[in-house]
């Protein structure tokens, strides 16, 4: 419709100002965190206007979805948003499992609760890191990555993969955590709120961070609302919600934790409510672990759930039906259903429609990072250029999940 | 658990088993005429909207504790008719529950009317139905592609969009 005008043109000022510049950030900037465009108009150091240009890693992920079977999606969910793959495996697995209609075992449901909050501190962690360097404070960095390293090892004993995990199954998980799995979580938790107060203790009463975050970038509650930013961004204008507590799934319902709410709404209180989260975090992986059931980790559905590996090799039926699922895959029943999670970014949601066959008709993610960059010319309007970097940093945005 | 297993179909039994519920109620009380049909079904209600009327419904399910915009997408029937639906996901903070509205179009020169001035936040999600369905929004502020080039020719989800090779 409008190919070929340029998206932003510099306004001509009135009064003694130069005239109005427009400037390119990104796509390949160190502090975009991806590939992402900002067109800034400026005055001087002054943003006057902002647009975020995206769709440079568009791969039409939604419209592969189409052509594979159901369970061949888990994957590509991973690659999402490549920072928290346990998040939309969940996601997308409570969709078709409510399509399904399945019930999901106790054990895997705790384990799923587990290891959601687990890639909560490992998307924080990085978030942290990589703010924290925009800004200037380059070695919290290597602190940060030095925690994450020791998560993705424990996903690599898990699931065999660092990140893509695609370890999560429609009806489940893919096997049994390896026997020293709950141990090194233990290890890791036991050690991690002091690694949390290392961390604060590098940022939070430094002055030059909180120089460059206290009052920069507000958002207010009302302005979250209406341009769709959810999560710890939200929580940091003061708009207190949060899926797993109010719209529960996987069994959180059964978890304790407070849900931290800042309402100054700048970049400072979105760094607190994530410090604080990852605590909070930290608190529901210990209840995972104190209260593990046993049990399968697969819900009791033979046409769905891979059998597992001993009863292929010796049963007839379940050779058939490990055949079938493989091969044909199975029959959703018709319908749609939109499953929202509460990721470590927001609210993220999978919305699948099926026709009653086995490929999905249609699988459409609500990423949060998508509606909070909406908001990013109402944070940074009228601040110094300098400012974006801190602004872009602190609202934790993946590229990944704004272009999928 | 249980409101998982209740199904309602059609309008009239929505109607009946949901009279109490804030979103329906809303409507009707605005205009019984603009609800085409309902349904509930998997725990989630589904209020089919006409076309012309997605507006005031939308305004009218805000001023009724729907606060939050969170999602909207499209679905291409092809070849069925009416073509193609667009899914507005409503959250409400106040009830904790979330609705689905529903815009049935056909997939004749699709447009519908834009609810960004009802929820800014819209503004990125009809952008990317616009690029990827081809439904233009009317009164959209800057309706232009989001995802493929500003260029490109054709809208990738359509059905008839081919998945590989060239065009």
């Amino acid at each position: 419709m409008n190919a070929g005008t340029p998206i932003l043109e510099a306004a001509v000022p009135t009064g003694a100002h130069d005239q109005h510049m427009v400037l390119n950030m990104g796509p390949q900037h160190p502090s975009m965190h991806g590939v992402l465009r900002l067109v800034l108009e400026i005055d001087g150091e002054i943003v006057v206007r902002l647009y975020p240009e995206i769709g440079y890693l568009h791969t039409g992920i939604e419209k592969s979805c189409e052509t594979k079977l159901f369970q061949q999606v888990v994957p590509l969910t991973d690659r999402i948003d490549y920072l928290s793959p346990m998040a939309n495996n969940l996601c997308y697995c409570l969709a078709v499992e409510r399509l399904l209609g399945l019930e999901i075992p106790a054990k895997a449901q705790w384990m799923r609760v587990l290891l959601a909050e687990l890639t909560r501190l490992n998307s924080h962690l990085i978030w942290l890191g990589t703010h924290a360097m925009d800004i200037g404070a380059l070695t919290v960095f290597l602190y940060t990555f030095r925690e994450r390293e020791e998560i993705l090892r424990i996903f690599e004993g898990l699931a065999g993969q660092r990140m893509m995990t695609s370890y999560f199954r429609i009806g489940g998980l893919s096997v049994e955590p390896p026997l020293d799995f709950f141990d090194r979580v233990q290890g890791f938790i036991r050690s991690f709120p002091e690694k949390i107060d290392e961390y604060a203790n590098l940022l939070t009463g430094n002055p030059i961070f909180r120089n460059r975050l206290q009052g920069v970038g507000i958002l207010s509650a009302a302005d979250a609302i209406a341009l769709g930013v959810t999560g710890p961004n939200m929580r940091g204008s003061g708009v207190d919600f949060d899926l797993r507590r109010d719209m529960p799934y996987s069994g959180y319902e059964r978890f304790q934790f407070k849900v931290p709410i800042a309402t100054e709404g700048d970049c400072w209180a979105r760094y607190l409510i994530r410090l604080t989260e990852m605590r909070e975090s930290v608190g529901i992986i210990q209840q995972a672990l104190d209260g593990m059931p046993q049990g399968p980790i697969k819900a009791d559905a033979p046409k769905i759930v891979l059998p597992n590996r001993e009863k292929m090799k010796t049963q007839m039926e379940a050779l058939i039906h490990h055949f079938k699922i493989v091969t044909e895959g199975f029959n959703v029943p018709a319908g749609e259903v939109y499953q929202g999670i509460e990721s470590p970014r927001g609210q993220m949601g999978y919305y699948v429609v099926s026709d009653g066959s086995a490929k999905p008709w249609r699988v459409h993610m609500r990423n949060p990072s998508f509606a909070t960059l909406q908001a990013i010319e109402t944070m940074c309007k009228g601040r110094m250029l300098a400012d974006v970097v801190a602004v872009v940093g602190s609202i934790d945005i993946v590229l990944g999940e704004i272009d999928r | 658990m249980e409101a998982l297993k209740t199904t309602l179909t059609g309008r009239a039994e929505v109607l009946e088993g949901l009279a109490e519920h804030p979103a329906v109620k809303a409507i009707l009380a605005w205009s019984p005429s603009a609800l085409a049909d309902a349904k509930l079904d998997r725990g989630e209600l589904t209020l089919t909207i006409a076309a012309e009327a997605i507006c005031p419904a939308a305004a009218t399910v805000q001023a009724a504790g729907y606060n939050f915009f969170e999602d909207l997408t499209a679905v291409d029937w092809f070849p069925s008719t009416p073509r193609f639906q667009l899914s507005y996901h409503l959250v409400s903070h106040i009830y904790k529950e979330r609705i689905r509205l529903r815009v049935l179009l056909d997939g004749d020169a699709p447009s519908v009317e834009s609810i960004t001035a009802i929820w800014p936040a819209a503004n990125f999600y009809e952008r990317e139905v616009f690029d990827l369905f081809g439904i233009s929004f009317s009164g959209h502020p800057n309706l232009r592609r989001i995802m493929m080039p500003d260029d490109w020719q054709g809208h990738p989800l359509r059905k008839d969009f081919p998945v590989e090779g060239y065009r």
